[in-house]
């Protein structure tokens, strides 16, 4: 059997995983974003205990290896007694390990904007909660668009290494044609591409998200355009 | 100009010290409705810090505040926002919300704080903005607008939410020259108007004109107050007069 | 609740051992990874057409396919051309080659910020182009790349598990031997947790110092 021929046969497998791949990494991000957004408002506006406890979290989410944490996670389960389910894992440990990222993506988008917003709002008898997500969100998120891609790119990367505990993702279904057929070359070559694939159509999507919500003349550089 | 004897606001024993180093030192000063009281005094008098302690965005550490003869509870967070709203305030560097267009920035506080739907926050957003002769720059955004026309959006934000008095910190000191006279010439109008103003500025033609009161400022102390014409007079040896004299002779 | 004889007589000796091999790994390809990535940062910055053409479409490559397909290409893969990596070269080699495509993005954002001013004012005092280089372009890009190319070091530390994939027998390797034989994933791991977080930490004060070391006030700001 010659390389393409194998590339051929193993592609709907392949393709098959790139969908348990996209579920992974939009569950993640998705995780990532509702839980980022008020860690960074708890490390900007907290009170000091709380704002310790966020820097607790982030620095360990941060410092310590994906894949450890996969294993961490399956031994935790265990010892639990849950149901060591693959993709609820990877989802899990992404999702924690993003969340950690995210929220100082955002936690630097808020303290970029000049501490007048705040205080204007405040001066026109707003409270802090409304200041908060009417004046300081909607400017901090648009400003979080491109670190944001950022991440996705670095989550849909760190995902291959999901296939270790079991999910089904392209890494998985890749390995496991290459180990029966030998044709290690031309499978990794093909999953690879997916996944660059897939990196250059969500930055292009994430870039069009970034030209609608844009406001004139208010860049992510802070400059006046 | 009509100046009535109705004290809108009054602050009592003001004092603010920020790492040890005191700001401001027992301020006390009340202002009667219409009246517009002008503080001036040499930089890091700490007429700003005055300013935003009286709408308890800096908390001062003692002291009074009465708006309308009711005194604010400072720590209560829902009476702080109330009074906040019938405070307008004016900041150096405008603080207009660089997400949101003019019209918005009118608008908004209008929606959230009062309530408003977003159909009569937008007519009365129109409205102020018509006053300021802004209706034709509605739909620009604060980064589309020159520094100007940007204070004058942060007046008529102010203006929307009818407060009983404005503060106006330095409103023309980040503005090139030649267009501080469209901002001074709004505020003219509501001085004239019958507007109740708390203003901190360098401008000693305009205060000299229109104030009914100056209040001089040095070291985080109130050290003069009166009307202009007293502490200005040819010949009176007020600090006021020596302080305004000196910024004549630089230009 | 803490089985310290367990965690004192086999997973501390088993992972410090793993740990050896782990800064074997990792320290000599920060430092190959930030020697190719200052080259290819150059060439793409200074270079011919086709060469930063070619640099460019190496870093968007090497950064766009995950670590662990890379890993595995040249471990399971280069073989069938004939080229033959041990574990520990596999992994070594390969994260040379991706640092160095991150390091080299790092390297020529730094060399485009320095403004044409300031190479046209050493000009106009009679600096040659090696005294500009030296004197003006290093000094100030080497600071503005130090934030990036220091997260780059730690992002290393971190992937450096990666290595496991290939039967490389460092920390992560050793740990989860261990932790298959005695099916006792939560101490092992949680230990190895802190293993890395202990790394990273201090690489992540070193980084810090040094930048504080030759912070200039002002400089940087947008």
């Amino acid at each position: 059997m010659d390389s393409l021929s194998v590339v051929l046969n193993a592609l709907p497998a392949i393709l098959a995983g790139t969908v348990v791949t996209a579920g992974n990494v939009a569950i993640s991000l998705a995780m990532g974003l509702v839980l980022g957004v008020p860690l960074a408002v708890a490390q900007v506006y907290g009170c000091p205990w709380l704002r310790r406890l966020v820097d607790i979290y982030v620095w360990f989410f941060r410092g310590v290896p994906i894949l450890v944490l996969l294993f961490l996670c399956f031994g935790l389960f265990l010892s639990l007694g849950l149901p060591a389910h693959p993709f609820l894992m990877s989802c899990l440990v992404l999702g924690c390990t993003s969340t950690a990222y995210q929220s100082q993506i955002f936690r630097g988008a808020i303290q970029s904007l000049p501490q007048g917003q705040l205080k204007a709002a405040r001066a026109l008898g707003m409270s802090d909660s409304t200041g908060i997500t009417c004046i300081i969100l909607p400017q901090a998120l648009r400003l979080s668009i491109p670190g944001w891609a950022n991440e996705f790119s670095i989550l849909l990367k760190d995902s291959a290494i999901c296939f270790v505990l079991g999910t089904q993702d392209i890494m998985a279904r890749t390995s496991f044609v290459a180990a029966r057929t030998h044709e290690h070359l031309a499978l990794y070559a093909a999953a690879g591409l997916i996944y660059f694939l897939l990196t250059l159509a969500v930055l292009k999507l994430l870039r069009r998200l970034e030209e609608k919500v844009h406001v004139p003349g208010y860049s992510s550089t802070g400059g006046i355009a | 100009m009509k100046v009535s004897d109705d004290i809108v606001l009054r602050i009592e024993g003001i004092s603010k010290s920020l790492s040890g180093k005191p700001i401001l030192e027992d301020c006390t000063l009340a202002v009667r409705r219409g009246e517009l009281k002008v503080l001036i005094g040499p930089s890091g008098a700490g007429k700003s810090t005055l300013l935003q302690c009286i709408d308890c965005l800096i908390q001062p550490d003692s002291g009074d505040i009465w708006l309308e003869g009711e005194r604010l509870e400072r720590k209560n967070t829902r009476k702080l926002c109330d009074y906040r709203a019938q405070v307008g305030m004016i900041f150096q560097d405008f603080n207009l919300f660089d997400h949101l267009t003019a019209e918005e920035n009118v608008a908004i506080a209008l929606r959230k704080v009062r309530g408003m739907d977003r159909r009569a926050a937008k007519a009365r957003a129109m409205e102020e903005l018509g006053r300021v002769g802004l209706a034709r720059r509605a739909l620009l955004y604060p980064a589309q607008l020159s520094g100007g026309q940007k204070q004058r959006v942060a007046i008529a934000r102010a203006l929307a939410m009818d407060p009983k008095v404005i503060l106006l910190d330095e409103p023309t000191s980040a503005l090139d020259p030649e267009l501080v006279g469209e901002v001074l010439a709004v505020i003219r109008d509501l001085a004239r108007g019958g507007m109740t103003m708390i203003m901190a500025t360098h401008q000693m033609e305009f205060a000299r004109a229109l104030a009914t009161e100056i209040l001089f400022m040095e070291r985080g102390r109130i050290i003069e107050q009166g009307a202009p014409e007293t502490l200005l007079a040819e010949g009176s040896t007020t600090r006021t007069r020596d302080f305004c004299t000196r910024l004549l002779e630089m230009g | 609740m803490i089985d310290t004889v367990f965690l004192s007589q086999d997973v501390l000796p088993t992972l410090n051992k793993g740990l050896l091999l782990s800064l074997g790994l990792i320290i000599p390809a920060a430092t190959l990874g930030f020697a190719c990535g200052v080259m290819l940062g150059c060439l793409r910055t200074f270079g011919p057409r086709w060469l930063r053409r070619l640099g460019d479409a190496y870093t968007a490559l090497l950064r766009g396919v995950p670590l662990a397909v890379q890993l595995m290409m040249i471990y399971f893969a280069l073989p069938k051309l004939g080229i033959y990596f041990e574990p520990y070269g596999a992994a070594l080699t390969s994260f040379t080659l991706c640092t160095a495509a991150y390091q080299s993005e790092y390297i020529r954002g730094a060399l485009l910020s320095i403004r044409q001013g300031q190479i046209k004012a050493a000009q106009a005092l009679g600096f040659t182009t090696l005294q500009t280089i030296i004197w003006i372009v290093i000094p100030q890009a080497a600071r503005r790349a130090l934030p990036g190319c220091g997260n780059e070091i730690i992002y290393l530390i971190k992937y450096s598990s990666l290595a496991y994939l290939v039967t490389c027998m460092e920390l992560m390797g050793h740990g989860k031997a261990l932790a298959s034989d005695t099916f006792r994933f939560t101490e092992v791991f949680l230990t190895m947790g802190l293993y890395y977080l202990g790394m990273v930490t201090l690489a992540t004060w070193l980084l810090h110092w040094l930048e504080r070391r030759y912070h200039i006030p002002g400089f940087g700001a947008r």
